[in-house]
């Protein structure tokens, strides 16, 4: 076997390798839609974050401009503190309400950011004042039954 | 002021697990002639070689190489010396991924800062030395045996060292090439000026080109001389040996019990 | 009885301690091989001349079996999918199946079987023809020479093969789902690119492949070099080094997947 014509084939190889690399990088992944360096935090105070999850995306109109990065139980307030990362190029008015939601029927959950009016804007470390919390199961069904009760105890008062 | 043996070995003691395999071995090598140590399968002279070479490191006594005590040297010490040693390996241990133009040019690119037009020629010159300069451009799985074991040679002598040892040179070859290779050492030895130590078994072809021979027998030296002192020599291992008689202090039978009792005769079991 | 038991034990104890004596012995000569790579640098060539013969002959065999794998991957992922309506979702599975698990893991068994068998036994036979030992007395250092450069081609080629499967399998799950069975083109690449994160599990992948890459060319040099110098042994020593790679490539996964993966979810 020739030098010339092996080196040709390790360097082909070696091309190959990296090729499928990048591939891998680019089109399969997420690194050419999303970059992580360019962002401000935010943080929201939650009831109940469900089944929220670190990573999970944060939406707003249903497009994502960030991530959660941190989720912590705080003994102060005694509810969940999540702290996000917000793509700079999206400012946020002071009034903005976060919300817990589900995608689609047994999807994962995400932060959904619905803009209010207020001419200020969140800036970095700001907390979002107003919040959602995720709906639990329990808790509507509990409601469902109860609702329902007290509208058949309505109408049938009058049988005891 | 070198002495003028280039190899001694003094007081030689070797085990291996708790075998001993050589003992209390006495052996000088003067410069410049060729050398043979013979004994049967086994005996210790390839350990010998080895002892030699530096592979590995005896339990006493010393070998001295060129007045160096071989197992005393530092790793580069010992690589040193090594570039003014050969070895040639039974089969001829051919690089079997290199032509034998790139066999033979091994030591010279690894060691040397030579240009490969000088490499070349060196090459060309030592192919012709054994004969096989035509061949340069085969492959090893491409030769016969007699021919892998003269390119073997020819690499041997790439660095013209000042010992060469051959761990036996003579095995498994047609008559035709037991005397070509028994020819090449020989002469080049002469050559050359080098000391050629061999290792082996064949008595025919390495009685007629050494200087001295030494006989090894369950890991002591039995007898040493002159080819023509061997030839004539009384004592019973070497007159075996030389002659190639089939019982004698090499006994014929393995150890074993009485024939009479392995066949059931003796104690009356049918 | 009581008597064979003992035996038994004994026998047993002994081989745990021939294996740890072994372990040792491994672990020197795989920092000899560290500290003597120095040649392998200088001269690069010897490098490329083994990447070859180590990573460009196995890559028929990655190609061909990435490709296979997807595209499997793509049917039984549909297959399952289908019945709850997520099939549009296959992208996603044949995707992280891939690059997580199947990629590294396949591509480094049959890494070993072909590529580390080779080396094996080439470097089992330099041995027992005393290709080894003439180097030695040439003052050529084999292991410089012969086993540093085989270990690094191998560490070097192991993630670009893996990748290549990888990418292949993608390429097939991509064939069967969208060319053959009609998923959604556009929602097959945007769900996989949406959940495939790159740090997370592709660059986990790769640091599998990565390990599994001097896990194997390790073992395969080591059993080579180690290798009684006899038919048997060489043979022996080729199957040992596709056995131990096997085990030592799947307990790895396991030790590696549940230190990367442990956080997710």
């Amino acid at each position: 076997m020739q030098r010339a014509t092996m080196d040709l084939w390790v360097g082909l190889f070696v091309l190959a390798g990296i090729g499928a690399l990048l591939i891998l990088a680019l089109k399969v992944g997420n690194l050419g839609t999303y970059s992580e360096e360019k962002s401000y935090t935010l943080v929201g105070n939650f009831e109940n974050i469900g089944g929220l999850k670190i990573r999970a995306p944060v939406k707003s109109a249903g497009v994502v401009v960030g991530r959660v990065m941190d989720i912590q139980f705080s003994t102060k307030t005694f509810d969940a503190a999540v702290t996000m990362n917000i793509d700079n190029r999206y400012q946020f008015p002071k009034d903005t309400f976060a919300s817990i939601l589900t995608s689609g029927l047994l999807g994962e959950q995400y932060v959904g950011l619905a803009a209010g009016g207020d001419d200020g804007v969140l800036k970095s470390g700001d907390k979002i004042m107003k919040t959602n919390s995720a709906l639990v199961l329990e808790d509507m069904i509990g409601q469902f039954l109860f609702d329902k009760a007290s509208e058949d105890d309505g109408d049938d008062s009058s049988k005891f | 002021m070198t002495t003028k043996a280039l190899v001694e070995i003094k007081d030689l003691n070797f085990s291996y697990d708790e075998r001993a395999i050589l003992k209390g071995i006495n052996m000088t090598m003067p410069r410049g002639k060729v050398i043979a140590i013979m004994g049967g399968s086994g005996c210790g002279k390839t350990t010998l070689l080895r002892l030699i070479g530096g592979t590995v490191t005896p339990s006493s006594g010393y070998v001295k190489v060129d007045n160096q005590v071989v197992h005393k040297l530092g790793r580069n010490e010992l690589f040193s010396l090594r570039r003014k040693m050969s070895m040639l390996f039974q089969f001829g241990a051919l690089f079997t991924d290199l032509s034998v133009f790139d066999n033979v040019a091994f030591q010279m690119r690894e060691h040397t800062d030579l240009p490969e037009s000088v490499i070349r020629d060196l090459v060309y010159m030592k192919l012709h030395a054994v004969g096989l300069r035509g061949a340069h451009n085969l492959m090893p799985g491409e030769l016969s045996g007699g021919m892998a074991r003269r390119v073997a040679l020819a690499r041997s002598i790439a660095l013209d060292p000042m010992l060469i040892m051959y761990d036996e040179p003579f095995a498994g070859l047609d008559p035709i090439s037991l005397s070509v290779i028994g020819n090449l050492i020989r002469r080049l030895t002469e050559a050359l000026g080098m000391t050629s130590v061999l290792v082996t078994h064949d008595v025919h072809e390495s009685l007629k080109i050494v200087d001295y021979v030494y006989f090894i027998s369950e890991g002591v030296i039995a007898a040493h001389g002159t080819p023509s002192e061997v030839r004539e020599s009384v004592s019973p291992f070497v007159h075996q040996f030389v002659h190639s008689e089939v019982d004698g202090p090499v006994p014929f039978h393995y150890p074993a019990e009485k024939y009479a009792t392995d066949l059931n005769l003796e104690k009356g079991l049918a | 009885m009581p008597r064979r038991i003992v035996i038994g034990i004994r026998g047993v104890g002994h081989r745990v301690i021939d294996s740890v004596w072994r372990l040792g012995y491994a672990t020197r000569f795989f920092s000899l091989i560290l500290l003597k790579s120095g040649t392998s640098i200088s001269r690069f060539s010897l490098i490329i001349r083994e990447l070859y013969f180590t990573g460009v002959l196995t890559m028929i065999i990655i190609l061909v079996s990435g490709l296979f794998v997807g595209m499997v991957l793509g049917l039984q992922g549909y297959e399952t999918l289908q019945k709850y309506g997520a099939e549009t979702a296959v992208g996603t599975l044949v995707a992280l199946s891939l690059v997580r698990e199947l990629g590294p893991v396949v591509a480094a068994l049959l890494f070993a079987s072909r590529a580390g068998s080779a080396i094996t036994a080439e470097i089992g036979l330099m041995k027992a023809t005393e290709q080894l030992d003439a180097m030695g007395m040439m003052a050529v250092d084999p292991i410089a020479r012969v086993v540093a450069p085989r270990f690094w081609a191998g560490v070097i080629s192991m993630p670009l093969l893996a990748a290549m499967f990888s990418a292949m399998g993608i390429f097939g799950g991509y064939l069967v789902a969208v060319v053959l069975i009609g998923v959604d083109e556009g929602s097959f690449w945007s769900q996989m690119q949406s959940v495939v994160d790159f740090r997370f599990d592709i660059v986990n992948g790769i640091i599998k492949t990565c390990v599994f890459g001097v896990a194997i060319t390790a073992i395969a040099v080591f059993e080579g070099y180690d290798a009684q110098p006899t038919a048997e042994g060489v043979s022996g020593a080729t199957t040992r080094t596709v056995v131990t790679s096997a085990l030592v490539i799947l307990g790895l996964d396991f030790v590696l997947t549940s230190f990367m993966f442990r956080g997710v979810g």
